[in-house]
C-alpha cells in the first residue's frame, strides 16, 4: 500500500472553499453554526468536530503597483487546513478504547463505531483538530476519506480543488512537488514561501504538507508541535514515586501509632 | 441506473465546477508580514470537553484511592474497626467514580469499550483498567475483609491517587504538561489529605491519621509554592483570571491551611476537625481548577505558537 498524503500549497489557493463543501457533502457532516465572525471572509474558524477541512484567510496588507493589487484594498493569504495525519499522533496514543487507528494509507482514522466519547483525544492533539461532537458524542475529523481511499478514489477536498492547490498522492512524489513549487516560487521572485511539515519534533512528520507564505504562525501552524506522549515517561515516574511514598508513609505511620501504644 | 456512489461523484464534480468558475489562482502579491497574534488571535487548540463530572471523579477516585491504602496499613496493625470503613469509602469511592466517568463519556453505553484494548501509552487506559481492578479488589475487600484483596485494593487504589495527574499532564495542553511532574504528586498528596480527613470526620481518632494528614498538607504546601514558583507563561491560568483564582485558594486550603491548624492545635479536637474540612475542600477546588486552568491554556495561541508575547 501507498503511504499517501496531502500537499496544500496556499500560493494557489482562491479561498473558495470547495474543499469545505465536498468535505461535507461526501462526509455528511452536520453544520456547525452559521455565524459572522467578522475575520475577513473566515466563518468557520477552525478545524472542529464539524469541519474537516477549513480555508484560512491571512488579510494583510498591500503595496499598490504589485499583481493588480489596489491601494488600500487588502490581499489575501488562503489556507486550507486539515488534519495533520500525524506520523506520532496524539489523539491515536490517547484514544483508550482502540477507536482511533492507523490506516493501511497512513492515515489516521477514528472508527465511529467504537468511540465512546471519552474525550480524551481531545486534549491530546497537538494541532487542535478533533473535537468532541455534543449532540453525538463522538469524537470527529478527517477521515482523510479513509471509504474513498479504500475505493481507489482522491479524497473529495483534493478531487474538488479547482487550482490544485489541494494535491493527493504518494508521501514522497508529494515531496518532490512540493520543492518543485518552491524552485518554481522563487524563480519567480517568491522568496518567502516555505514547506510546512513538522517531521523534525517528536510529532515525527505529518501526512498533510503544506507550502505557505511568510510565517506559518501567521496561519495558526504550531512551530514546534510536540506529541503528548513525549510527557509519559516523566509522569509516571513522578506517579510511581508518588505511590510508592503513599504507601510507605501509611505503613509508617501506623506502625509508629503501635509502637507508642 | 447510476448508484449512491454515483450521484455522490457527480455532486463532487459540480462542486468543482462552480469553483472553477471563480477565478484564477492570483498573481503573488508582497511578502506576507510576521504575525504578532497568530491567526487572529484565535486558540490553536482545542478546550477540554470534560463536564463537572471528571474533576469531581479525580477528588472522590483519589480519596477511595488513598482511603484503600490506609485500610490495608491500619489493618496491619489490627485498627480493624478503621480497616473497616477505610475499605468501605475506597469501595464506595470506586463505584461513585464509575458512575462519574460514566456519566461524562459521550456514548456512556459504550462505557465497556474502555475495557476493549489495554493500552500502555493513554494514561485514560491505563486508568481505565486500574479503577476496574480497583473497584473489584475494594468491593471484594469490603465484602470479604480478605488480607489479599486488601493489598490489592491498596496497590491499585495507589495507581488511582496518581494516574489522574498523569492523564492531564501528558496532553497538549500547555499549562498542564509545563507541570507534568507536579501533577502526580500534587493530586496523591491531595487525595491522602482527604481520605485521611474523611476518616477522622467518621469519629477515627488515630494518630496515624493525624500524621498522614499533616505529612499531606506539608507536600500540598510545596507543590502549592512550586506552581507559585514557575515563571513561565504556559502556567499563567494556574495563577491568573478565574481558574487560577480557583487553584491558589484550594492550593491554600489543602495545604497551608490545614498544616498550620493541625501544627498549631495539635491537641484540641476542633482545628482537627476544621483542618480536615479544609483539606477536603481544598482538594476538590483543587481539581476544578486545574481542569479550568486547562480551558483557558487551550484558549490561549500565544503559548503553543511561540509568539512573542508568550
Ligand atoms: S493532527 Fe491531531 S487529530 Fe490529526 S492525527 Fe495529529 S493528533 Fe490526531
Amino acid at each position: 500500500m501507498p503511504t499517501t498524503a496531502f500537499l496544500t500549497d496556499s500560493t494557489v489557493c482562491i479561498g473558495c472553499k470547495a474543499c469545505e463543501v465536498a468535505c461535507k457533502a461526501w462526509n455528511e457532516v452536520p453544520q456547525d453554526g452559521y455565524v459572522w465572525t467578522g475575520l475577513s471572509y473566515d466563518n468557520t474558524k477552525a478545524l472542529g468536530h464539524s469541519t474537516w477541512r477549513h480555508v484560512k484567510f491571512v488579510e494583510h496588507e498591500a503595496v499598490p503597483g504589485r499583481g493588480g493589487h489596489a491601494a488600500g484594498q487588502p490581499t489575501w493569504s488562503f489556507s486550507s487546513d486539515v488534519c495533520k495525519h500525524c506520523e506520532h499522533a496524539g489523539c491515536l496514543d490517547a484514544c483508550p478504547t482502540g477507536s482511533i487507528v492507523r490506516t493501511e494509507f497512513g492515515g489516521v482514522f477514528v472508527q465511529p463505531d467504537i468511540c465512546n466519547g471519552c474525550g480524551y483525544c481531545v486534549v491530546a492533539c497537538p494541532f487542535g483538530v478533533i473535537d468532541r461532537r455534543p449532540d453525538d458524542g463522538r469524537a470527529f475529523k478527517c477521515t482523510f476519506c479513509y471509504d474513498r481511499q479504500k475505493a481507489g478514489l482522491t479524497p473529495a477536498c483534493a478531487q474538488v480543488c479547482p487550482t490544485e492547490s489541494i494535491v493527493f498522492g504518494d508521501m514522497a512524489d508529494l515531496r518532490r512537488e512540493a520543492s518543485r513549487r518552491l524552485d518554481g516560487l522563487a524563480a519567480r521572485g517568491v522568496t518567502d514561501a516555505v514547506l510546512y511539515d513538522a517531521h523534525e519534533g517528536s510529532v515525527g512528520g505529518t501526512h498533510a504538507l503544506f507550502i505557505v507564505r511568510g510565517d506559518p504562525v501567521a496561519y495558526n501552524l504550531p512551530p514546534k508541535p510536540d506529541v503528548p506522549s513525549v510527557y509519559l515517561r516523566r509522569a509516571w515516574r513522578s506517579a510511581f514515586v508518588t505511590a510508592a511514598s503513599l504507601i510507605g508513609a501509611a505503613l509508617i505511620a501506623f506502625a509508629a501509632q503501635s509502637h507508642a501504644h | 441506473m447510476p448508484t449512491d456512489t454515483d450521484r455522490r461523484e457527480i455532486t463532487l464534480t459540480s462542486i468543482r465546477d462552480e469553483a472553477r468558475e471563480l477565478a484564477a489562482p492570483p498573481a503573488q502579491g508582497p511578502p506576507v508580514p510576521p504575525s504578532e497574534t497568530g491567526y487572529y488571535g484565535l486558540p490553536l487548540l482545542k478546550r477540554p470537553v470534560w463536564s463537572a463530572s471528571v474533576p469531581l471523579y479525580f477528588f472522590v477516585g483519589g480519596a477511595a484511592g488513598a482511603a484503600a491504602i490506609i485500610g490495608a496499613a491500619a489493618r496491619a496493625r489490627g485498627r480493624n474497626r478503621l480497616a473497616h470503613d477505610a475499605r468501605w469509602m475506597a469501595a464506595g469511592g470506586a463505584l461513585i467514580s464509575a458512575a462519574l466517568l460514566t456519566e461524562d463519556l459521550g456514548r456512556p453505553s459504550r462505557f465497556l469499550n474502555m475495557l476493549r484494548v489495554f493500552k500502555p501509552q493513554s494514561a485514560m487506559s491505563v486508568g481505565s483498567w486500574a479503577l476496574s481492578a480497583f473497584g473489584a479488589s475494594a468491593t471484594g475487600a469490603a465484602l470479604t475483609s480478605s488480607a489479599a484483596l486488601d493489598v490489592a485494593a491498596a496497590a491499585t487504589g495507589a495507581v488511582m491517587t496518581t494516574y489522574t495527574g498523569v492523564l492531564i499532564g501528558a496532553t497538549a495542553i500547555p499549562a498542564w504538561s509545563e507541570a507534568v511532574d507536579l501533577l502526580p504528586a500534587h493530586f496523591g498528596a491531595s487525595a491522602l489529605g482527604s481520605a485521611t480527613a474523611l476518616l477522622e470526620l467518621l469519629g477515627h481518632r488515630d494518630a496515624a491519621l493525624h500524621h498522614l494528614a499533616t505529612v499531606a498538607a506539608a507536600a500540598e504546601t510545596v507543590a502549592g509554592a512550586s506552581v507559585e514558583m514557575k515563571r513561565s507563561a504556559a502556567v499563567r491560568p494556574l495563577k491568573e483570571g478565574p481558574s487560577g483564582l480557583l487553584v491558589r485558594v484550594g492550593g491554600l486550603l489543602s495545604g497551608p491551611m490545614p498544616l498550620a491548624l493541625r501544627l498549631l492545635g495539635r491537641r484540641r479536637r476542633m482545628a482537627r476537625r476544621a483542618a480536615g474540612l479544609s483539606a477536603i475542600i481544598g482538594s476538590l477546588v483543587t481539581r476544578f481548577g486545574w481542569v479550568r486552568a486547562g480551558s483557558a491554556s487551550a484558549d490561549d495561541p500565544a503559548v503553543p505558537l511561540k509568539l512573542p508575547r508568550a
